[in-house]
């Protein structure tokens, strides 16, 4: 933000466009400059690829089992070219047992996607007043919400448990919802807060100095840059809800139990199972194998609370 | 930025003397810009303050919910069985050396990715994209397919992979791992590295691609080795982020509950204090016990983030200087 000089464009597409122009040209521009590229990067790139394909390699192995026949996916050596089959999924939806998946997965989306919408409902007023207007010692405050995240969850679960117990709140997807808001609010106040940094001070003076309100600022100069970073937090914080095991698993039961909490109950240990558990790990990471990518340009900087860009 | 938050947030400063009417308007004024922060502030602190002062109160009574009428003040005893009691003790032990290999392991993986993704190649964007995949599995579904997908000693992909190795070489007899009985906390920390690895390289690679080339560039002109360039140039640079990754990463793998509870369900030394503390009030109902453990872990916690918000904090300021 600093080589935005006055004479800069004060157009809002402009100024975002310059910056991100800013960061994907330097790559570029470096690799044709460096020296003897070819010969060094073959090494590394089959290096690269390799590794890549070895981490990827339990992924890729669990949605070619989960396509298998519970007798073909416990063999030794693995029967990587067996018969393709939908079995699994048949059973995971359950066809013989008759549980339904469907119930959890709807509890899941409800209580991640609920407690997004709350995040973000409390998280951007906060955040406006942390990074476009701030209040005194914003700082501290961005260090209070900090330091709430660093405290484990452990260390509060037996109090929530209680209170939750006595007020009924036991296997009520409404609490999880509020633990999960609290979960995901600090992160999400230090992710926005440095999506609105970017937010050029210049274009923001020159509004106040023709009278534009606070709705036209919003709207016209505060939406356009923070719109992609309000986008990727609310995915980052789904991804948190719908990962969560320990609260759900302590808060909920047969009511309001999450998919995590009924994948944990899935192993029968009885039987062959295997292919049944990996249509169920790739069912139930789709969601967030889909938030991830989609939320890919901006996972980093939200990962890391907005300290890296 | 400073220059403007420093002129909106001190408006009152150049009056010399301000008359009653215009201090009264300035606290309006400082309340108004204050009112949008305070319904996530207060929420904040409802739910994750006030638990932790009941936690607090807890540790210091003598109370299992099973026998309620034996509730009685405890003072200090619940903080010295946690620290005594073995199990709780290699509660501790585990949770630390869990924390430390998985953090260090996944960091130094994590750099030897990113110097290879900063290089470019036929099918970057692919491979880095295969690369963050195991970190968009749920956790409790990544720690159920390394269970019995992966580790299963007589079916999983491993021991499938070394027997049709062995076979390739015409021998029936090979080698067979059962890292789940024999080294448990082995099979953890291994899948845990897998889920954490990309999480690394993420923010490694963020840094790599921030490194002021121009520096790198002249030394190479220099004459200097790949090494010296790493050594000298790069590793300095990345200091920082190596910092932030190591302990972003270290406070969620300390609260780590879904890999132990799946793979190891706690057995055999693997149970980590999270896991510890549920079972102590979930099924043991030793709730004063659970809370002192509770508090420990905030304890450890605040010693290593009083270190997180030292780098947060350089980042940070760095930033908010702009």
């Amino acid at each position: 933000m600093s080589t935005l000089t006055p004479a800069a464009p004060r157009k809002s597409g402009h100024a975002r466009s310059t910056s991100r122009a800013s960061s994907t040209t330097g790559p570029l521009r470096r690799g044709k400059s460096r020296m003897d590229p070819t010969r060094n990067n073959t090494a590394a790139g089959l290096a690269a690829w390799l590794l890549a394909l070895l981490f990827a390699a339990p992924v890729v192995w669990m949605i070619l089992t989960s396509f298998h026949s519970e007798t073909d996916a416990a063999t030794n050596p693995p029967s990587i070219a067996a018969n393709l089959t939908l079995d699994a999924y048949r059973e995971f939806f359950g066809e013989t047992s008759g549980v339904s998946p469907w119930p959890s997965m709807i509890n899941s989306a409800t209580a991640s996607i609920l407690s997004t919408v709350l995040v973000l409902v409390l998280a951007i007023p906060a955040t406006y007043a942390l990074s476009i207007r701030p209040v005194k010692k914003w700082t501290d405050v961005m260090f209070f919400f900090l330091s709430t995240k660093m405290m484990p969850v452990v260390a509060a679960i037996l109090p929530l448990y209680l209170f939750a117990r006595t007020v009924g709140a036991l296997d009520n997807i409404w609490f999880l919802i509020l633990m999960y808001t609290s979960m995901n609010l600090p992160i999400a106040v230090w992710m926005m807060r440095s999506f609105l940094a970017e937010v050029p001070v210049e274009m923001l003076e020159a509004a106040q100095i023709d009278g534009a309100n606070l709705l036209l600022t919003l709207r016209k100069i505060i939406a356009p840059v923070a719109m992609p970073g309000i986008a990727a937090t609310a995915l980052i914080c789904f991804i948190f809800s719908w990962n969560e095991l320990l609260l759900a698993r302590v808060l909920t039961g047969v009511v309001a139990g999450t998919a995590p909490v009924f994948l944990t109950g899935f192993v029968s240990g009885q039987g062959l199972f295997l292919a049944k558990v990996c249509a169920a790990a790739v069912v139930i990471s789709l969601p967030v194998l889909f938030a991830g990518f989609a939320a890919q340009d901006k996972l980093v900087q939200g990962l890391s609370l907005g300290a890296v860009k | 930025m400073t220059t403007a938050t420093a002129r909106i947030s001190r408006p009152g400063r150049s009056a010399a003397k301000p008359s009653r009417d215009n201090r009264s308007r300035e606290r309006a004024l400082a309340w108004a810009r204050r009112a949008p922060l305070l319904p996530a502030l207060i929420f904040l602190i409802v739910v994750t303050q006030l638990p932790f002062v009941v936690t607090l109160i807890i540790s210091f009574l003598n109370w299992n919910s099973l026998s309620p009428d034996r509730t009685a003040f405890a003072g200090l005893e619940n903080y010295l069985t946690v620290l005594t009691d073995p199990d709780l003790r290699q509660a501790i032990f585990t949770t630390i050396l869990l924390t430390v290999s998985v953090v260090l392991a996944s960091l130094l993986i994590g750099l030897g990715l990113a110097l290879l993704l900063d290089k470019k190649f036929i099918g970057r964007g692919l491979a880095r994209t295969l690369l963050i995949a195991p970190f968009l599995v749920v956790p409790v579904a990544a720690a159920l397919i390394w269970k019995h997908a992966l580790l299963n000693p007589t079916y999983g992909l491993i021991n499938g992979i070394l027997t049709w190795v062995w076979s390739l070489f015409g021998s029936a007899t090979a080698p067979q791992l059962d890292l789940l009985s024999q080294a448990p906390m082995m099979a953890v920390i291994v899948s845990l590295v897998w889920q954490w690895t990309p999480f690394m390289m993420l923010i490694l690679l963020a840094g790599l691609q921030s490194r002021p080339m121009d520096t790198v560039e002249a030394a190479q002109m220099d004459g200097a080795t790949p090494w010296a360039i790493f050594r000298h140039l790069t590793l300095p640079h990345l200091r920082q982020y190596l910092e932030l990754g190591g302990l972003l990463g270290a406070i969620y793998i300390v609260q780590n509950f879904d890999a132990v509870f799946t793979l190891t369900a706690g057995g055999l030394g693997t149970a980590n204090l999270p896991y510890a503390i549920y079972q102590t009030f979930y099924f043991a109902n030793e709730y004063g016990l659970a809370s002192a453990a509770g508090v420990v872990v905030v304890i450890g916690t605040i010693i290593v983030a009083t270190f997180a918000l030292r780098t947060v904090f350089s980042l940070f300021k760095k930033e908010a200087a702009r």
